[in-house]
């Protein structure tokens, strides 16, 4: 790294470690967050994305390496002192202060001038339209205005970087859609740099420049979201994001005359578009995914360059559209299709899909071929 | 049963009817009753022996209420009762006994919240140990540091002092203030203290306008815990000052117990009750509050 490298992002994390006693929750992570990105944090519990925000916060001390904020080494900075805000899933408001006391407690411990004070409260205040709620007690407030006060206490230190700890899990489902909306708005009107942490799909797909997927303490995929949903990098990225999740068929690559083929039990299918990341080999064990939304059903099925049929198992229909369960070369099988499909239990319906939107990994790394 | 069965469609509606007299009630309310009668009695015979004269106690009935009510006992109790040379009553003793309670009270919670507030959520390397020694503290008898704390005293030159007594109070009751002390911070969300980290508040920023506010039940108990217990203790009273600054408790003792002369048992009783006094008052207004206290403190441990 270069310093000319530091100005340039935001946030960096230098081979960061983390270990509670013998337990080592983060592994020589690495991280560069370029200035006004929105970052997500995803993964399943326990897979260290909380742990790494609190580190970037400075309220855990990092057992080995290096983290800096706008290029300033801050590894043994307090957290007040490293220009963050911080949003948490529990609010932390403090409950015997008025809203405006929370908005405010920041900055008079910075001993800030108190017309300051005011200008900065009323600037938040009226970013997350909480004006009328500034002489109430937390107590008094819903769950979203508590959780929009949160975030104006964040907003009042008019700091550099925001640190979202899961901010949306304890509101109800209509409400965190609605709040998930402002909060790309706020990022898109404020242009800080985000980092939030979730282990909901749908925010981070939403709300992301950039996904870093997470499992045991390690980074497994950092991209777009689009990236981590077309070309997941390994086989844990590909059945995490999705839902229901991708379809996996164990089988192996085979070479006929120039064609890469996929063939399992009763399925062969030529990968002449599939665009391979590394170079197959052939006999080689691996995985076939296949997301169920890109599999046509019925009609549309014949367009697609390669086709099969299945019997409908199960029918789930969600609304906007309905989820088959079956089979194919032998393992379960789900189709997202269109709700207006008329599907039921036992009907035998063709199938089609274009291999050049399936990921294949290879069954013993697990990484994507 | 039966009846039940066939009323079936029109009967059993609503709530289901509660009789007042039912079995569990009369052996409930029975009980509790009895119980009230039997921790009740010992106060009533006190209180209207206190209210009587000296012959009419000498008839010998001590449920009967005072034929002709007087205070005078209460009065001699306070203010003229004899120990030893003194006779001064038991107004001197409650003196000693506010110098002595006010200071260890206050101390003693202000250094315990503290310690409690530091070992919940500003863990240091051997916090663990520490507060594990501390609370093996609350575990020895008292006895055995009696000998030694007398030496402790002598040395510093607090022997027989108000102030000896009031660090001994402080010390010992560190380890259960400490531990109340600490369940309760430890039950306010972690991230409540994360984020006044990050608003910039330290160590004291966060204790005194966000750990301190929340705090009033655990408080509340804490001082009851403290002023009854400082308030009735007699052992530490009696061995660490002298008859000048015996408390209030030391002084009854030695006001009934006299040998000499007649027993005033109206008086006794008098200055029982004055000297019983506080710690009821302090019940009285704050019950509810200590309960509410005791049970926040003893939801996570």
């Amino acid at each position: 790294m270069t310093a000319q490298d530091s100005q340039v992002n935001s946030v960096e994390v230098h081979d960061l470690d983390l270990s509670f006693g013998a337990l080592e929750v983060l592994k020589g992570l690495n991280l560069d967050i370029p200035q006004g990105e929105f970052l997500v944090l995803l993964g399943s519990s326990g897979c260290g994305k909380s742990t790494l925000l609190n580190c970037i916060a400075g309220l855990l001390e990092v057992s080995a390496g290096k983290i800096f904020i706008q290029g300033k080494n801050v590894t043994w900075a307090e957290p007040s002192e490293r220009g963050i805000g911080m949003v948490f899933q529990s609010y932390a408001l403090y409950p015997q202060m008025t809203v405006k006391g929370n908005l405010s407690f920041g900055l008079k411990n910075q001993r800030m001038p108190k017309a300051e004070v005011e200008k900065r409260v009323a600037r938040a205040a009226e970013i997350l339209q909480i004006e009328p709620l500034l002489k109430r007690k937390p107590g008094a407030l819903s769950g979203g205005q508590r959780q929009r006060v949160a975030i104006g206490r964040a907003l009042v230190r008019d700091v550099d970087v925001f640190l979202f700890d899961e901010p949306l899990s304890n509101l109800d489902a209509n409400l965190r859609t609605d709040l998930r909306v402002e909060l790309k708005r706020l990022h898109q009107r404020l242009g800080n740099t985000m980092i939030y942490v979730t282990h909901d799909q749908i925010e981070a797909l939403t709300l992301a420049d950039r996904i870093a997927i997470m499992k045991d303490g390690v980074i497994q995929q950092i991209d777009s979201p689009k990236g981590i949903y077309n070309k997941p990098h390994n086989r844990y990225v590909a059945g995490f994001i999705g839902s229901p999740s991708m379809n996996f068929i164990h089988g192996r690559l085979a070479r006929h005359s120039d064609t890469w083929m996929f063939e399992a039990n009763n399925l062969t299918v030529p990968l002449n578009k599939y665009d391979f990341t590394t170079t197959p080999e052939p006999d080689m064990p691996v995985e076939f995914g296949l997301r169920p939304e890109h599999i046509a059903l019925g009609d549309a099925a014949t367009s697609q360059p390669v086709q099969s049929s299945i019997v409908v198992e199960l029918v789930e229909p969600m609304g906007a559209d309905t989820v088959v369960w079956s089979e194919l070369a032998g393992t379960e099988f789900t189709i997202r299709t269109d709700s207006d499909t008329s599907v039921s239990h036992g009907d035998q319906h063709p199938i089609g899909f274009n291999p050049s939107r399936a990921s294949i990994f290879s069954a013993d790394s697990g990484m994507r071929v | 049963m039966v009846e039940n069965v066939v009323e079936t469609d029109t009967v059993p509606q609503g709530p289901r009817p509660r009789r007042a007299f039912s079995r569990t009630n009369i052996m409930l309310y029975g009980t509790l009753i009895v119980v009230a009668l039997y921790y009740l009695l010992p106060l009533y015979v006190m209180i209207v022996t206190s209210l009587k004269g000296m012959p009419e106690i000498r008839l010998g009935n001590i449920f009967s209420p005072p034929l002709e009510v007087t205070f005078e006992p209460w009065v001699k109790a306070w203010s003229t009762a004899c120990t030893g040379i003194n006779c001064d009553g038991l107004s001197r003793g409650f003196w000693n006994s506010v110098r002595i309670l006010v200071p260890s009270v206050f101390l003693s919670i202000a250094i315990a919240s503290i310690n409690g507030y530091a070992l919940a959520r500003w863990r240091f390397k051997g916090s663990e140990l520490f507060f594990s020694i501390l609370i093996v503290g609350a575990f020895i008898p008292y006895q055995t540091m009696l000998y030694p704390l007398v030496i402790i005293l002598r040395e510093i030159g607090l022997m027989g002092s108000l102030w000896g007594l009031v660090l001994v109070h402080t010390v010992f009751g560190m380890p259960i203030l400490t531990l109340l002390f600490r369940n309760y911070f430890t039950a306010i969300p972690e991230d409540l203290h994360k984020a006044a980290r990050v608003d910039g508040a330290g160590f004291w920023g966060i204790y005194f306008r966000i750990m301190l506010p929340m705090s009033l039940p655990i408080f509340v108990v804490a001082m009851i815990l403290q002023v009854t217990g400082i308030w009735n203790d007699f052992l530490f009273g009696v061995i660490y000052t002298k008859p000048d600054t015996y408390p209030m408790t030391v002084q009854l003792n030695n006001i009934v117990n006299s040998v000499q002369g007649i027993k005033e048992y109206n008086v006794n009783m008098a200055a029982t009750l004055l000297t019983a006094a506080v710690p009821l008052l302090l019940y009285f207004v704050s019950g509810k509050l200590f309960v509410r206290g005791i049970a926040a403190g003893a939801v996570k441990g």
